[in-house]
This record gives structure tokens, sequence and C-alpha cells, in this order.
């Protein structure tokens, strides 16, 4: 300290020089300032522990990756929309019956009415839209918490799929859909690969392995990884570059205070209640295309997984702060450790300690984040 | 709404004809909410190149003829006029887009949000034309908001740090210098200084100094009688909904001024006992 004082009373290149490290010194307060700071350093320790003690298991051959980033993708569709719904100030706790309901609108129709499955899917979209819609509009027109108004739709959505599978089939599971979009487009669209060729030839010259059946391990990245990538991408420049990105943090960071300078917080609010049912739509019609079946208990707790991805992601509970790619982060992290639990062959139990621990953390280090914000210099 | 856009108000504000409509007026405003008379009759001009005091004890009034002349709420009586034309405002937006921007105690700013997210809320500069979805041009307004700051004597470093690392203050400034860029005549001032340390408080004042003479009108509300009389050049004291009287700067002192804010004789003998220094 003496020092560099000393230094700057001497000559001004040594001025100059103090100027610069000022400057660099602020980057990296500009880094440990990033909402996703959190959960980009907890992915790569993640990936240093699992990469260390599960080395050997396969967990990070060819397939093994394919396996992890599956579970990670399907809920990187719905964090992102949680985020995004998030740092607009609202929750939306219907999520994961969305994701049961949406299912049961593609499988219904399909199965039972031998509608068209691109007819199905087209209809469960609108249907997922419009109870977004209605959800967004009782919770900007009532101001009552967005946590009750979509409790009450969980519980809806949940009952009705029940009731509707029970009326129309008399089971819970309705299978049969995968035969249905065989060679339909939507079939491919949701559950297809693409870069076959790219694997087929990967395989060709060992880089991946193969199935006991001569096909390469992993015959190319599925559809849900392609959705995955789409909207989390889509969602970041939405939230960093543009105009309704502005409007989504200042609808969370105060309505009031965004209301009077002319941002439509209600519009922007209720936008993003489609958008988390949309992500929902695409999370069922992907899970429906790759398992064949609508179920009963499909998308249970995912919207407490969403929102602890969200979290995990920097995103805070109060609203008008986080990041698409601290979502993103969190839903990895998930992947990577319930599987890589699952390679190291330790009780699934672990996981869930693991996951609330991490939710612990996160939250903690969040709330030191915004204190050190919020208290000034 | 019909309008005529206010032909100068660079320079030539202070040397205005007399004929010339006040920039803001207010004849015998009336509010009620239910049973309740917030304002029972309050006459009020606001002139271009001038800072207008009101003062008031709380529950005088201040915030709801505030409320009421930035759009918030609508009049139960009365007439309101802005240069000259009769107006009446269904949202607070309306009053910002004629030209009657509010900077609220503490709703002014997101603490979270950067300066120049803040600075641009609403009103976002953009590089194409996709509605919503056109993409922000952050570039020109960081320069923005670093001229800005920079003319004011604000030193900011990076315009993409949080607002909340700013101090109360400099968080003011901002707010006062977001509502000048976007064109504002008239500026309300919700006791802006109430929360201030003495050098933040000086900041806020010379500031307030400089943008009227831009030519801007300011409604300066405070109960601060030292704040309102560094920069007042005319004083409105508010008392349970009804004005005591508007005075210019040489008609009134420091002491009489305090004297009428204090109101009832209670408060007087307490304020010589301790001294005048409440």
């Amino acid at each position: 300290m003496a020092e560099s004082s000393g230094a700057e009373t001497t000559t001004p290149v040594s001025a100059a020089a103090y100027d610069e490290r000022l400057i660099r010194q602020s980057r990296l307060r500009k880094f440990l300032g990033r909402p996703d700071f959190g959960a980009l350093s907890g992915l790569i320790l993640v990936f240093v522990f699992f990469g260390v003690t599960a080395r050997g298991t396969g967990m990070f051959a060819a397939d093994g990756v394919l396996n992890w980033l599956t579970v990670s993708g399907y809920l990187m569709i719905i964090a992102v929309g949680a985020a995004l719904l998030m740092i607009g100030g609202e929750f939306d706790l219907s999520l994961g019956s969305m994701i049961g309901f949406s299912g049961m609108m593609i499988a219904l129709p399909t199965i039972t009415f031998h509608v068209p499955v691109t007819l199905s899917v087209l209809l469960a979209f609108a249907v997922a839209l419009t109870i977004g819609f209605l959800n967004g509009l009782i919770v900007v027109r009532t101001h009552l918490p967005s946590f009750i108004v979509t409790l009450a739709s969980l519980y809806i959505l949940r009952g009705l799929m029940l009731a509707l599978s029970i009326l129309f089939t008399n089971r819970t599971i309705v299978g049969g859909v995968k035969e249905a979009a065989d060679g339909a487009f939507v079939g491919f669209v949701f559950s297809g690969t693409i870069g076959d060729s790219l694997f087929a030839w990967l395989a060709d010259h060992d880089v991946i392995g193969r199935l006991p059946n001569g096909a390469p391990s992993v015959r190319g990245v599925p559809m849900l990884i392609v959705w995955a990538v789409a909207i989390a991408l889509v969602g970041h420049i939405v939230l960093t570059k543009t105009k309704a990105g502005n409007w989504i943090f200042a609808s969370g960071g105060d309505a009031y205070a965004a209301r009077s300078v002319g941002v439509p917080v209600a519009r922007v609010k209720i936008a993003l209640f489609m958008l988390t049912a949309f992500c929902a739509c695409v999370f069922a019609a992907c899970q429906v295309m790759e398992f064949g079946s609508a179920a009963s208990d499909r998308g249970l707790l995912k919207e407490f997984e969403a929102i602890i991805a969200a979290v995990i992601g920097g995103c805070l509970l109060t609203g008008g702060y986080g990041s698409v790619i601290g979502a993103c982060c969190g839903a990895l992290i998930y992947g990577v450790v319930q599987q890589g639990i699952e390679f190291m062959q330790v009780p699934n139990d672990w996981f869930r300690v693991f996951l609330g621990g991490m939710l612990l953390i996160a939250v903690l280090f969040n709330n030191l984040i915004r204190r050190r914000i919020m208290s000034g210099r | 709404m019909t309008v005529t856009p206010s032909s100068d108000r660079d320079g030539s504000a202070r040397t205005l004809a007399p004929a010339q409509p006040p920039l803001i007026e207010v004849r015998n405003l009336v509010k009620h909410f239910g049973p309740v008379v917030a304002l029972a009759g309050v006459s009020l001009t606001v002139r271009a190149g001038e800072v207008h005091c009101l003062l008031g004890d709380n529950g005088a009034g201040k915030s709801t003829l505030i409320k009421t002349l930035s759009g918030v709420y609508r009049p139960t009586g009365g007439d309101f006029l802005f240069e000259g034309n009769p107006v009446s405002f269904s949202s607070p937006r309306e009053a910002l887009d004629l030209g009657i921007a509010t900077v609220f105690q503490d709703l002014a700013m997101i603490p979270l949000l950067s300066i120049t997210r803040n600075f641009f809320m609403g009103r976002e500069p953009v590089k194409n034309g996709l509605g919503p979805f056109s993409f922000m041009d952050m570039a020109l307004a960081d320069r923005i908001v670093h001229e800005d700051m920079r003319r004011i004597g604000i030193d900011v470093r990076d315009p993409q740090q949080p607002v909340g690392t700013l101090s109360g203050g400099e968080r003011q400034c901002v707010a006062i210098a977001r509502a000048v860029h976007f064109g504002a005549k008239a500026l309300i001032l919700d006791e802006p200084t109430s929360a201030l340390g003495v050098a933040q408080t000086s900041m806020v004042l010379k500031f307030v100094r400089q943008v009227r003479g831009k030519g801007l009108g300011l409604i300066f509300i405070t109960h601060n009688v030292r704040h309102a009389y560094a920069v007042g050049d005319r004083f409105t004291v508010l008392n349970r909904g009804k004005t005591l009287g508007t005075f210019a700067k040489y008609e009134i002192g420091l002491d009489q001024l305090h004297t009428m804010m204090a109101g009832d004789k209670e408060l007087q003998e307490l304020s010589a006992e301790l001294g005048g220094t409440v």
C-alpha cells in the first residue's frame, strides 16, 4: 500500500499503472457480481468432483454424457421458463401439473379419439398457453400472490388430468403414442435425433463406442437437447439484450416504479406465465414421444426442481435479479449429480440430501450478494 | 388531449412575458377519499424556471396534491391546467408524456438494476424495430448515462453497476437527470433530501438549481424549511388540506416560514424551548 502510493507520487507512468490495476480489479468484481457466478463455479466444482471420483464408470463416455445431458436437458427446458418468471417477480407452482396435463392432452385425443397426433400436439399447446394466460390474468388482476393462485392450478390440473384419463380410458396411463407418432413430423420434432451421420462417423473412427448390435452408442443429438439449448439461448438473449428483457427486470424489481414509467407490467407478467406453460408443454411433448405414453405421475415435483435450478442459478425469490445462463447451470448441476451418484452406485437417497443442501447454500449465497448490492459502496 | 407544445424552454425562461400561462396551474383543487377530505381547495401556480417549494407537516396533503398533479389520482373537483390548457390524466404515464415528471422519494429507482437499465426503464433506445423484442442499444445508453452523470459531477465508473451501489443523493440525482433527459417541463420532487446527509443534500440542492437554470419548473416538496429556503423562489405552506398562502422569497424570512410551518402555538412554544432547532 505504502509502496504503491509512493510510486504514484514519483512518476506519472506508475500512476497510469495504478489506474490500470483499478480497472482490472473492477473487472474481477464485475465477474464476482454476476448473478450466475455461484452457479458457474458450482458447475465447475461438480464436474471436477465427478471427473475424479466417477472416472472409469463410463459417466464421461458418449452414452454416459447423453444420459446426464438428457436429465439436465429436461430440467433446463422448464428451468428457463421458471427463471424468467421468477425474475419477473412471480412463481408458477402449476408447472409440474401442467407437464402431466399437457402430456394427457396429447395422448388422450390421439389414442381414444384417433385425432392425428400433430393436431393433438397443437391442441395441447393451445390449451397450455390458455391456462398460462389465465394464471397470469388472475395474478395481475387480483394482485394475489402467484404462489397461492398457481397452487390452485396445481391441484386443478392434476385432478383434471386424472379425472379425464379415468373418464375416457378407465386407466391412469395412456400408451401407444409412439406408434401413433411414428413417421409423423411432430414425432421427429420432439423425439428425433439430429447429426446421426456424424455419430456414425465417430463410431467408425472409434471415438465413441458401439452397442452389442453394432450401432453407435449414441445415435445422435436428441431433439430434447436441441429444444433445451434453443429455449435457453432465446431466453438469454431476450433477457439481456432486448427491451422486453429490461421490462422483465423492471416488473420483478419494482412493479409500481416500472408501471409509473410506462412499462406494461401486466402484459409482461402474463406473457411470462404463458412462457412457463409453453415450456411445460414442450417438456410434456418430448416425454410423451420418448416414453410413448402419458401417465398420472408425470411432472410430479417438477415445479420445485425448476425453482431449485433457477435459485441455484442466482435468481432471487423476490424477483428483479437473476440469469438464464445461471438457471441452465443449475439444471446441469442437477443432471450431473443425480446421474453421477447413479454411476457411482451410491444410494439415490443421498441425491435429495445433496439437492437440499445445495439449495440452502445457493439461497444463503444469493442473500449475501443481494445484501452487498443493496448496502451501497 | 390537445396541447400546444411549449415553444422555448431554453434560456428565455426567466424573462417570460407575464401573459404566458404558467406551466402548472391548479385552482381550488379538491380531493376526497370517501368521507376523508384530503385536499379542501388548493390553488397553486408553477412557472417555468422557478423552484416552487411545497411545505407542510405530515398529513397536510402534500402527498395527495403531488399524486394528483402526477396523474396517480384524479381530482374530485377544481381546475388543473397545464400550459394554460385544462388536463385530466388517467395514469402517471399520461402526465409524463405531457412533460410532468415526478421523482418519488423511495420509488425512483430499482436498486438491483443497473444505472443504465434504470435510466432508460420504459423508454429503451433500440437498434431495430421488432416491437418488445427489439435489441436495446446498450452502448448508446451507457454513453448517455455516463455523459449526463459527468455533467452533474457524479463520476459513474461503470453505468452497468447496480443503482444500489450509489449513495442516496446520487440516486436522487440520477432520477432527476432521467426526467430532464426525457424532456420534462415540470418536475415534481418528493422529499428528495429527507433521508440524506449534509454533503448529499447539498449535491441534490445544487443539481436542483442547475435544473431550474435550464428553464424547467420545479415543485420541491419538503418539511425541512432550511432546504426549501436554500433553493426556493416561492413557497406555499399547506396545512390540513388547505394552503396558508404562497410567498415569494423576498416577502418572507426563514423564521417566519418556520413559524408558519410549525402551525399551532404549542409547537411554536416547543420550538422556542428547544432553541429553534425543530
